[in-house]
């Protein structure tokens, strides 16, 4: 990884350094060329999933450029970058979520528990019951707060009978802490929580299929920080069961709730390390440039 | 001067206003040290003040004058008149007047023999030239007071613009009153009529008789002329054809929109879409002779070869091609609103791993469901209004039935039936075409207030 810092001509550095906005976007595309695999470590024994080789393409456009990660069972692993670094498009590989993109292409080896997630006879809606995913914007559908937990046993059919299935809801909604505020509303409208409600409803509704991973697309940045924090609380309880990979934008959420972190830049996986040694001593020069705040 | 006379020398005084008070607001302006930039609005405003004040109290009161004056000198004229004459009933009274106004404006006063009606004609003249002479004055000298007013308010700051602004917004104001007054105006018209027929047909008789025979005597000896007036059969009629129809345009409206907006990639839907929206161009009068030339027989024919006893101007036949018809307004609207549910649903659905259809069926259709509902009831406010496909596949005959096979009839074509050919307008038999109108306004107009109460409570949802 000397070699790797010792590549990047000091010339960039400096510009990136400087005040003037202009270089520095230059500079940016100096980069994509000379970032080359990732520093740190990004592999672990007995990953609970795996990439190797991923590209994804939007069309013609590459947005993603050779990952080679593991993701650790019952970790949390943050991924943090610029806007547009491919890591929301990352952890849609996982769940296969990009597949409902018609022009989205993936290619590369993703496993879940060694198992190829990419398979032609894996079925990607059985998959992403195995591997939920709560979004940037809280999304409840436009039913009760029961309907909305019990979506998803009701699709796979988790339980034989109403008994089980209250019970179901119950057990979700205690686990995203949320049941105490709303027993009393389970059959109002999940549109009229709020926000951070919402939000912990829909994770309510993720791990009511009992998934094995749990991917979260920047779940509290449309959250106030009273909300944030019971959420960042709520995944360090989560974390016992379940494993759990968070797009954040915010460095303190990745550094307070994260076990590893991983930065990407521009569609490539810069550098993967123990959230503490990325925050304290990065290895890389764009990794210790993003969280001093010179860009991003 | 006459009117239009009027008319284009007051629009010539606003132009020449126009440019008077953008000129004035200039040499106002240039009197000051710092130039225009002391002006609050542009030239061009005060010189539409100026305008705006010349001309819109002339006009309004060359309006107001031009409604009553023919009146007040009609009036006049009969005052003037001998008094036996004035005794008359109103009609002769009406006649005499007439003969006076024709005989003024002929200018062939001296040839008439009858001095009193000369003297009349001569009175009216007068009375006439001098209401002109009047007019003409009034007009013209409220114009100008209105410039010279407006002149005299150019100042460098006067809020020219905000006036103009204002005068703007109470034109479109009135624009729009225009329409719904021209609204309560027809309801209103269709209503005092309605009540006139239910002067000789009691209300009860026409909203629950079952027998509908609108032939009324001219005659008393006359045979074949009972004059029933029943309202029921017709009013089924309607819901039979409009039920085929819905029943038809529904299901496959949706399914289209589903497919539309779910399913189908770009290409087709820019293909498919505007092809679908074709169905609703398609002149009604088309449709109608398609109805009764292609499909009628076709379904009677596919109705004998299974023993069925279908008659040749079914209710379903009308019922079907209307259904075709209407396709485009389920279709249409549905595909906007479930374009409209947010990406993040599907998504979120797609999260939970469910399939496309499950996502379709539970997520996302309930969520458009009241935009649906909307559009399946605008659908049906066309389906009960339409006429032409009915009169020509459907009948006239009015069968109280709820088997979609016999000729029924509906509202609307009895409304022609009855408005067709010479009528007298008090008759029951064509006063009776109102109350219907009255009813199928009332129908519609619920189905309407119910379809817009859902489409807003719909839009609140994602807001």
């Amino acid at each position: 990884m000397n070699e790797i810092l010792e590549t990047l001509p000091g010339t960039t550095t400096q510009s990136l350094q400087s005040d003037e906005p202009k270089p520095e976007a230059k500079t940016r595309d100096e980069f994509d060329v000379e970032i080359d695999g990732t520093v740190g470590q990004p592999f672990v024994d007995n990953p609970k999933m795996s990439s190797r080789n991923c590209d994804v393409f939007y069309a013609e456009k590459q947005a993603i450029f050779d990952v080679n990660v593991d993701i650790g069972r019952n970790e949390i692993i943050a991924m943090i970058g610029p806007s547009g670094c491919g890591k929301s498009t990352y952890l849609r590989v996982l769940n296969r979520m990009n597949d409902t993109i018609p022009i989205c292409r993936t290619t590369g080896t993703h496993t879940l528990d060694g198992e190829d997630i990419y398979a032609k006879d894996q079925d990607p809606v059985l998959l992403r019951a195995r591997v939920g995913m709560v979004f940037q914007k809280p999304n409840p559908f436009p039913k009760s707060i029961y309907d909305n937990v019990a979506y998803g046993p009701r699709l796979h059919g988790l339980t034989s009978n109403r008994s089980e299935l209250d019970d179901l809801v119950e057990a979700s909604l205690t686990k995203a802490g949320l049941f105490k505020e709303v027993k009393d509303d389970l059959q109002k409208p999940g549109t009229g929580l709020s926000g951070g409600q919402q939000q912990r409803l829909c994770i309510a509704r993720a791990i009511a299929v009992d998934p094995e991973v749990i991917l979260m697309d920047e779940p509290t940045s449309a959250l106030d920080p009273i909300a944030t924090a019971i959420i960042e609380e709520l995944m360090d309880d989560l974390k016992e069961s379940y494993t759990i990979a968070i797009v954040t934008h915010s460095m303190q959420q990745a550094a307070r709730v994260s076990q590893r972190t991983a930065y990407f830049h521009l569609g490539r996986l810069v550098e993967v390390n123990d959230t503490d040694k990325v925050f304290t001593n990065p290895e890389h020069q764009l990794t210790e440039n993003y969280i001093t705040g010179r860009f991003g | 001067m006459p009117i239009n006379t009027i008319l284009i020398t007051l629009v010539a005084l606003l132009i020449f206003g126009y440019f008077l008070g953008r000129k004035r607001s200039l040499a106002v302006a240039g009197s000051t040290a710092k130039g225009y930039s002391d002006l609050h609005s542009l030239p061009s405003y005060y010189g539409y003040m100026v305008a705006v004040w010349a001309g819109i109290p002339a006009l309004i009161i060359l309006l107001i004058w031009s409604a009553f004056s023919s009146s007040i000198v009609t009036s006049m004229t009969i005052s003037g008149l001998p008094e036996q004459m004035q005794a008359q009933s109103k009609q002769q009274l009406g006649l005499v007047m007439n003969e006076i106004k024709n005989l003024a404006n002929s200018g062939l006063i001296a040839n008439e023999t009858d001095p009193i009606k000369q003297a009349a004609a001569e009175h009216y003249q007068k009375l006439t030239h001098i209401n002109t002479m009047a007019k003409t004055v009034v007009v013209f000298v409220i114009a100008l007071i209105g410039l010279v007013l407006a002149m005299r308010l150019i100042k460098p700051e006067t809020r020219a613009r905000n006036i103009v602004e204002g005068v703007i917004r109470w034109t479109m104001i009135i624009c729009a009153s225009i329409a719904i007054l021209t609204t309560v105006g027809i309801v209103m018209s269709v209503l005092f009529e309605s009540l006139l027929f239910f002067t000789s047909v009691s209300p009860i008789e026409f909203l629950f008789g079952t027998k509908w025979s609108p032939q009324t005597s001219i005659r008393t000896d006359q045979v074949g002329s009972s004059g029933s007036f029943g309202a029921i059969p017709l009013f089924v009629g309607t819901m039979l054809i409009s039920a085929v129809a819905l029943c038809i345009a529904v299901p496959v409206g949706l399914m289209s929109a589903i497919y539309l907006s779910e399913y189908a990639n770009k290409n087709i839907r820019a293909f498919a879409k505007p092809t679908l929206e074709i169905l609703a161009g398609i002149p009604t009068v088309v449709y109608g002779f398609f109805a009764a030339l292609s499909v009628a027989p076709f379904i009677r024919n596919l109705g004998e070869s299974i023993g069925l006893d279908v008659a040749s101007e079914s209710a379903l036949a009308a019922g079907l091609v209307m259904g075709i018809m209407i396709i485009p307004f389920v279709s249409s609207l549905s595909d906007d609103v479930i374009s409209a549910v947010p990406q993040a649903m599907r998504d979120g659905s797609f999260g939970m791993g469910a399939t496309k259809s499950e996502t379709i069926r539970q997520v996302i259709i309930p969520a458009a469901l009241p935009g649906i509902v909307g559009g399946i009831l605008l659908a049906a406010s066309r389906a009960i209004g339409e006429t032409m496909i009915v009169v020509m596949a459907a009948g006239l005959s009015a069968n109280l039935t709820i088997n979609p096979l016999e000729a029924v009839t509906t509202v609307t074509v009895q409304i022609v039936t009855l408005l067709t050919g010479d009528q007298e307008f008090d008759s029951p038999k064509t006063l009776a075409a109102f109350a219907l109108g009255l009813g199928l306004f009332v129908t519609t107009l619920v189905l309407n207030i119910v379809a817009l109460h859902i489409i807003r409570k719909y839009r609140e949802q994602y807001e």
